[in-house]
This record gives C-alpha cells, sequence and structure tokens, in this order.
C-alpha cells in the first residue's frame, strides 16, 4: 500500500483539517465533530439541507457544501458511516426553523445512524425528514438484500435539492421533489482497479490485470459481470443498454448526464467515455439536456467510471442543476 | 433459580469483552473482509476501548446507568452499522433492567432492539443468528459456550439477507458472518464474567 498519509487511524481528522483550512471562504469544520459546515457570508433563511457517510468519496460529501447545495456534511470514518451524535449536531447548525432534510445514501449503516439522529433531534424539537438515494442499478430491488445502492446520482440529488430550498421550498415540498427526482435517476459504473482502505492495507477485491467488473460499488461491493477489458466504445454500449432497460427506453427523452470518475481514472480518460456515451445517445435520439464530467463520488484510488442518467420529467429540475452554488465540489457559478 | 446480573459483573463482562475484541480485531476483520468491508474489528475495538474507559470515568452504580453508557458510547463512537445494532441492543437492556435485571429477559430485550432496528430475523446471516438462540438458551439455563461456537458457525451455511454481504447473493454462503463472531465474544465473555 502506498499513500500519501500520516497514521492510518488519523487519516478522518487530517483530512477534514486539511480541508476546511485550505477552503474557509466555504467551510469550516464544527469544534469536536467531523461536521465540515457552510462559512459564507450568503445565508438566507431556508430549510437546513445535510448529508453525510463514510469518507473516502471526496469531494463527497463535504465537498458538496455550500451555498446552492448542502449546510453540512457529516464525515464518517472511511467507508463507515458517521454516528448519530454527528449528524445530530449538523442538524442543529443547519436548522433555522423551517427543518432540516437529511440526504442519506441506502446502506444499512447510514440508514440506521441518519434515522437514530432524527429521532434525537425529535426530542429537540427539531423536524427533520430523510430521503433514501438509491441509484445503483447494477442491484435489483429485493426483498432478499439491502436493496439498491446509493452512488455518484447522489450529487444531482443534492444540486436539485439544494437549489429548491434556496429557492424557498419547505421541508414537505422537499421531499415530494426528492423522492421524484430519486425515482427517476439510475447510475451504473465498472471497475479497472479496486481500492485500498488504509486502515486495512489490502486491495477490497482482485482482479486480472486484463479484467474489468461491471456494477462494483463505490466500497468495492461486488458487480454483475466480469470480462475482459474491451474499448470505451464497448464499455459504454454495455452501460447505456442497462441504463436503456432501467428507464424502459432512452428514446427521444431528455436526460442530465453525469459521468463520474472513481478516483484512479484520469479526466483524459473520462472525457473520451464521455464522447462515446454522447454519440450514443445522439444514436438513440437522446436530448442530453445538461452534462457533467469530472471526479466526484470516489471509492478512494479505485480506478474506473460511472455514468448516471437522471430523466427530466420536469423543467424546473433542469432550472436547478443550472442554477448558481459555491462549492469545492460542484464548482463556483460566482467565479467568472 | 433465575440469573440476576448485578453491577459489578457488567463492569467485568465489559472489560473481559474489550479484551477479547481487541486480541481479535485483524481476525473479525479479515472476516468482514471477505463478505463486508472489513472494518469491523476496528469500529470495534475503537468502540470497546471507550466504553471501558468511560464506565471507569462515570462510575456507573446500577446496570441500568453501566447499560445506557455503554449503549451511548457505542452508538457515538462505532459508526457503521454494528454501532446502531449494538447500541440499540446495550439501549434496550437498559429500559428493560429498569423492570427486571434477569438476564435472560435482558438479552431477549436486547435481541429484540437488534431486530427492530435492523429489520432482520432468524437466519439472515446477521448477529441476530447468535442473540436470538442465546436469548432462549438462557431462559433454559443451558447455554455453553460449545453452543455460542455453534451457533456462529451455523451462520457459514446462511446466505446474507441484509446489509452489504447481501450483496454477494450465494457467494455470501461460506463465510461466517463478523456480526455473529463479534457476538459470539460477547456472549462468552458473559459466560465468563457472571461464572
Amino acid at each position: 500500500m502506498k499513500k500519501i498519509i500520516n497514521d492510518p487511524s488519523n487519516i478522518l481528522d487530517e483530512m477534514v483539517s486539511g480541508l476546511v483550512r485550505s477552503y474557509p471562504q466555504y467551510l469550516k469544520r464544527l469544534e469536536d465533530t467531523f461536521v465540515v459546515a457552510r462559512n459564507d457570508s450568503n445565508k438566507t433563511k431556508k430549510v437546513g439541507i445535510v448529508s453525510g457517510g463514510g469518507s473516502g468519496h471526496e469531494p463527497l460529501h463535504a465537498g458538496f457544501v455550500g451555498q446552492g447545495m448542502l449546510d453540512a456534511a457529516v464525515c464518517g470514518q472511511v467507508f463507515t458511516s458517521p454516528t448519530p451524535n454527528e449528524v445530530l449536531a449538523a442538524i442543529k447548525e443547519s436548522d433555522q426553523g423551517q427543518g432540516v432534510l437529511l440526504i442519506v445514501k441506502n446502506y444499512a449503516g447510514d440508514v440506521m445512524n441518519f434515522d437514530i439522529a432524527k429521532d434525537l433531534a425529535d426530542l429537540e424539537d427539531i423536524r427533520v425528514e430523510q430521503i433514501i438515494v438509491d441509484d445503483d442499478i447494477s442491484v435489483e430491488d429485493s426483498t432478499y438484500t439491502q436493496g439498491k445502492r446509493g452512488v455518484a446520482g447522489t450529487i444531482l440529488v443534492e444540486k436539485i435539492i439544494g437549489a429548491a430550498a434556496q429557492n424557498g421550498a419547505s421541508l414537505d415540498e422537499l421531499v415530494a421533489l426528492g423522492n421524484e427526482v430519486i425515482a427517476k435517476t439510475n447510475t451504473i459504473g465498472l471497475a479497472l482497479e479496486p481500492a485500498t482502505v488504509p486502515e486495512v492495507g489490502k486491495p477490497g477485491f482482485e482482479i486480472a490485470d486484463d479484467e474489468i467488473e461491471y456494477g462494483v460499488g463505490i466500497h468495492g461491493e461486488p458487480g454483475y459481470k466480469r470480462q475482459k477489458l474491451v474499448p470505451s466504445k464497448e464499455l459504454v454500449e454495455e452501460l447505456v443498454a442497462k441504463l436503456d432497460k432501467s428507464f424502459n427506453g432512452l428514446e427521444n427523452k431528455k436526460f442530465a448526464v453525469l459521468i463520474n470518475g472513481l478516483g484512479g481514472t484520469p479526466l483524459m480518460e473520462q472525457y473520451i467515455f464521455a464522447n462515446d456515451v454522447l454519440n450514443k445517445l445522439e444514436e438513440k435520439n437522446v436530448q442530453a439536456a445538461f452534462t457533467k464530467v469530472g471526479t466526484f463520488v470516489t471509492s478512494i484510488e479505485m480506478a474506473g467510471i460511472s455514468l448516471t442518467l437522471l430523466e427530466l420529467t420536469n423543467d424546473e429540475w433542469l432550472d436547478n442543476l443550472n442554477a448558481d452554488a459555491q462549492t469545492i465540489g460542484w464548482g463556483d457559478t460566482s467565479v467568472k | 433459580m433465575i440469573l440476576v446480573l448485578n453491577n459489578e459483573q457488567v463492569i467485568e463482562w465489559m472489560k473481559q469483552y474489550q479484551e477479547q475484541i481487541s486480541k481479535n480485531k485483524h481476525m473479525l476483520s479479515e472476516l468482514d473482509d471477505a463478505i463486508g468491508d472489513g472494518d469491523h474489528g476496528n469500529n470495534m475495538d475503537r468502540g470497546m476501548t471507550e466504553v471501558v474507559k468511560t464506565l471507569e470515568e462515570k462510575n456507573p452504580s446500577t446496570i441500568t446507568e453501566s447499560f445506557k453508557i455503554i449503549a451511548m458510547t457505542l452508538l457515538s463512537k462505532v459508526g457503521g452499522a454494528s454501532g446502531p445494532l449494538y447500541g440499540t441492543a446495550f439501549l434496550e437492556m437498559s429500559k428493560a433492567s429498569k423492570e427486571d435485571a434477569e438476564l435472560a429477559s435482558l438479552i431477549e430485550a436486547g435481541a429484540q432492539g437488534i431486530a427492530k432496528r435492523g429489520g432482520a430475523t432468524a437466519g439472515d446471516k446477521t448477529m441476530l443468528d447468535v442473540w436470538l438462540p442465546v436469548a432462549s438458551e438462557l431462559k433454559q439455563k443451558s447455554l455453553t459456550s460449545q453452543k455460542l461456537e455453534d451457533f456462529m458457525n451455523l451462520t457459514k451455511d446462511m446466505q446474507a439477507k441484509k446489509g452489504r454481504a447481501s450483496y454477494l447473493g450465494e457467494r455470501s454462503i461460506g463465510f461466517v458472518d463478523p456480526g455473529a463472531a463479534s457476538s459470539k465474544m460477547l456472549f462468552e465473555t458473559l459466560l465468563s464474567a457472571i461464572k
């Protein structure tokens, strides 16, 4: 294992510290916690938006804290859900009397810890609701598993919800909006190389030099198919076919397209992949009304990529995606 | 004769459990690595070290207080799925101990808490597959170390239906569930502490 770290058990503390000290114009750390909150001076009265989860997915979630997206993000240990008291601290920081919405990815630990935090907030008379993102179509929704996982599509949900909250939507409206958007968001990815959790010290799975695996999760959860590496065009063919099925056909529909690097795949390859995706969508007469390419939801140094499609059944969603945001991860639209 | 748990036994139990977890943390992480994400040993070790420290600092005098301290420490220090599950178990045991300190009813309350929080049932290849049979063996005063070992090993042939391991489907068969393994240690040290 080669990593630029000090003590593996100190990773979270040092990472959060480095992040907020590098970007004080956006971020601050709540004392004695791993909660990253807004530090800008443009705060307006609105519903608080909080997300979080295990670390190792940077810039998710702390990188999306800022005007137009999240008010606070709760950072857990690497690939480990944060604890309820930390989530509660983020809720209290973000509440301005209009309640707080929690955006949670569908993992057993996250769902339970955020749920306990919601109970704790109830005791303090803060109204809290949560929406569960489960966009990974690699996994079938089934009573025999935890269900679909939350992956890259989470940032589209955070952006749309963040913009709607900024525009004054109520907590109930945000819950309804969030659930509608989640239902129209599907992601499928593939991995070339595994990630190594520093405290574990060895790769999360083994894969031959010339092999790839479709559908691997952002913690190295097993995917649905392994094969020899093929050119980008053929990878796109497989992923788009999977998405086509999940939407009951893509033809003549309008989508937001998110191409996300998993941490170890350079932008050069992401743009090549994007080019193939856009060709394929054109071929199918799909309107890509919004596109975003980059490294947003990672799995430490995993090499791989994911493709997210969000069906824009409501024009306001597109406006929300294009609305101002001032964050490290999404970008800062106020910088011209 | 019913078996009643006293506070000294609870403190001793937690000390022994912490030692067991610390000694076996790599083994637990390796079990987790096979079907989960490889952090169970480290997470439990971080939590139990803190539990023993907090019990020493706060020096509780009743099992109700002790269980509550254990619960809140695990909830706030462990994270992941094991934090809320073990935390909820001890919180339910704290509540139950206000009425009755009988061991079997306490563990039964803990098991029900885990089932409610995680939504699992018997046979889903989770820690519950140790907690549920332990609760009924305690009722019959027939729990032994060997039975604990057996309960844990039975999870090997089960297919996971909850948590991260569930994504493996049939490939989860053949591995002991890490939560069942840490639960087995919990009850082994309980047997030793009440001896």
